[in-house]
């Protein structure tokens, strides 16, 4: 089909999307690693000078980039943990005939349309606040002193408040793959005597691991920038506790001007997320075919 | 779903399945009923879940006291802008992959979706440093441009998924009747384009609606859509929760409409149709 004079202009059709994003990666990422290796902040115009590999030592040996990085961690973690552990749970609960399942499954996706702003403000204030809070409430019924959750386990309530954003991904992902699986398959294994849990282990859960290798990694992607959630609720706080490498950067680029710093830290974010991409690629890679 | 399921296993997981999406729907529930109290109502303990006096206050207040509707409109010029310019530039992208494959095709197509992967705060600095000396920080077309670029691989990638699943046996039969090139176009390939084209729409509409890192670093008071809009109610001057709830209401409520209808295709575009 593909003709000398469709694949010229088949190039022409794709020459603006290919230029705009070449640009749009490779121009500001050669700033981005240039500046790293500038003494460079913007309080102090016109004193750049090269300095090398010292932003990046300065960024990596900073106790903050530790605790940034291990939060990073518990929460990528620990969101993940919580929304395909969760996920598999809920999507094995819809895939069960019930009266007014799809309302249900629409209640259950709904967080996932919520803004990131507004889910964090109305956690924040309307259900973890310590005073006037619903949970407080529920505590205080119960005979039980409210959390301070924000106080008490900052970084746990970031993880609560981004599992209930992702929970939903992970259920409609699963839920997909889930139903796409033979019934047949399933009413053999159990004319065969097989219990439901050896179902679920031994041909469910095998039905589902592509699925769950996309989520995890798609999930990896945008929880590493997770951002929003962490500036309106805490401000990365209290002290360093809620600080992920992302929310390090911005402080560093946007609230302290240091544009050698940040940039170096950019970088660190950017490697950070190859790794995972390279294994999300190569997996996308192979049902391209 | 052919074997008889027994009664008392439906009630059970009926009961089980409102009881689990109640719960996941409560803040969401919760933040509506509180847009509807006035704010003594709103922080009264015990929490009063229906018996309240219903007010509509807080809808008329949230516009007049902060210009919401600028707002709104940022955020309408700034999704719907970002997405029609990005199909747009996918379109003819998406249709060459699909149509006319090369060897490399798979390669660019690959490349385009790592773009996807470069985490923001990777590039947040030349971008700030050059929309400062464009002067394009807080404008509504600085962050058309930027929302347009982030999303483009997602679009690109979503459309050539649709049009790959074009029969390319259809278009052989037109050519055969004779159908020219124009009419091939117009009368046999967009209408089977056009359900693709409309998914991919309505997703990047939510995806660019709720994007919040670039818009809460380039925007202030001018060009600031709502989900920058609404962060500035976390300041600690006082707590209006039920001016908060009115306007995470408006917020969110096209989108989660808009959200449920396309639910389906968000597995398809955001799994890059690796989960069928």
């Amino acid at each position: 089909m593909a003709t000398l004079q469709t694949r010229a202009s088949a190039r022409l059709m794709m020459t603006p999307a290919v230029v705009l994003l070449l640009l749009w990666m490779a121009v500001p990422l050669a700033m981005t690693l240039y500046f790293s290796m500038l003494r460079y902040n913007l309080l102090m115009p016109g004193m750049e000078e090269w300095a090398g590999f010292l932003n990046y030592r300065f960024f990596l040996t900073d106790p903050a980039f530790l605790t940034g990085l291990l939060n990073t961690l518990l929460l990528v973690g620990g969101v993940l943990l919580i929304s395909v552990g969760g996920g598999i749970l809920m999507a094995l609960l819809l895939d069960q005939p019930f009266f007014g399942q799809g309302i249900v499954r629409l209640m259950v996706i709904a967080p996932f349309f919520v803004m990131p702003t507004v889910s964090a403000l109305v956690w924040k204030n309307m259900l973890m606040h310590p005073v006037n809070g619903l949970f407080a409430w529920i505590a205080r019924t119960f005979g039980l002193q409210p959390v301070d959750w924000f106080g008490e386990a900052p970084l746990f309530s970031i993880v609560m408040i981004v599992s209930w954003q992702w929970l939903p991904f992970a259920t409609l992902i699963l839920l997909t793959a889930l139903q796409s699986l033979d019934t047949e398959q399933k009413e053999a294994a159990e004319m065969d005597g097989a219990g439901a849990l050896s179902r679920f282990i031994y041909i469910v859960l095998p039905h589902m691991a592509r699925a769950i290798t996309v989520v995890v990694l798609i999930e990896t992607i945008f929880l590493l920038s997770v951002f929003a959630e962490i500036l309106v609720t805490t401000n990365g706080g209290p002290g360093v506790q809620t600080t992920t490498v992302t929310y390090l950067v911005y402080v560093q680029a946007l609230l302290q001007f240091d544009v050698g710093g940040a940039s170096a830290g950019g970088i660190v974010a950017v490697v950070l997320a190859n790794i995972v991409a390279i294994f999300l690629v190569r997996l996308i890679g192979k049902n391209l075919e | 779903m052919a074997r008889g399921v027994s009664t008392r296993t439906r009630i059970t997981f009926t009961v089980i399945g409102w009881l689990v999406g109640f719960i996941i729907f409560f803040p969401i529930l919760w933040t509506v009923l509180t847009s509807f109290k006035s704010e003594g109502a709103a922080i009264a303990t015990p929490p009063q879940f229906l018996f309240f006096e219903w007010t509509a206050e807080n809808y008329v207040e949230v516009n007049s006291r902060s210009d919401y509707l600028k707002h709104f409109m940022n955020s309408v010029v700034i999704s719907l802008g970002s997405t029609l310019l990005g199909l747009l530039i996918a379109i003819p992208a998406a249709w060459a992959m699909a149509f006319a494959p090369t060897k490399r095709t798979k390669d660019v197509l690959l490349w385009m979706l790592s773009t996807k992967m470069l985490p923001a705060v990777g590039v947040l600095v030349p971008i700030y440093l050059l929309f400062r000396d464009a002067g394009l920080l807080d404008t509504r077309i600085g962050l058309v441009f930027v929302l347009t670029m982030a999303n483009l691989p997602i679009i690109v990638w979503m459309l050539y998924t649709y049009f790959r699943e074009i029969p390319g046996d259809i278009l052989e039969a037109a050519r055969m009747d004779g159908a020219s090139l124009a009419k091939e176009i117009i009368y046999v390939l967009t209408p089977m384009a056009v359900p693709g084209i409309a998914s991919t729409l309505l997703l990047n509409i939510i995806l660019a609606w709720n994007e919040a890192f670039w818009t809460l670093n380039l925007t202030a008071a001018k060009a600031a859509p709502l989900t920058a809009f609404i962060a500035s109610y976390s300041s600690p001057e006082g707590l209006f929760w039920a001016k908060l709830s009115a306007a995470s209401t408006l917020a969110i409520a096209p989108i989660l409409i808009m959200g449920w209808f396309s639910q389906r295709q968000l597995v398809r575009g955001l799994t890059f149709g690796a989960v069928k």
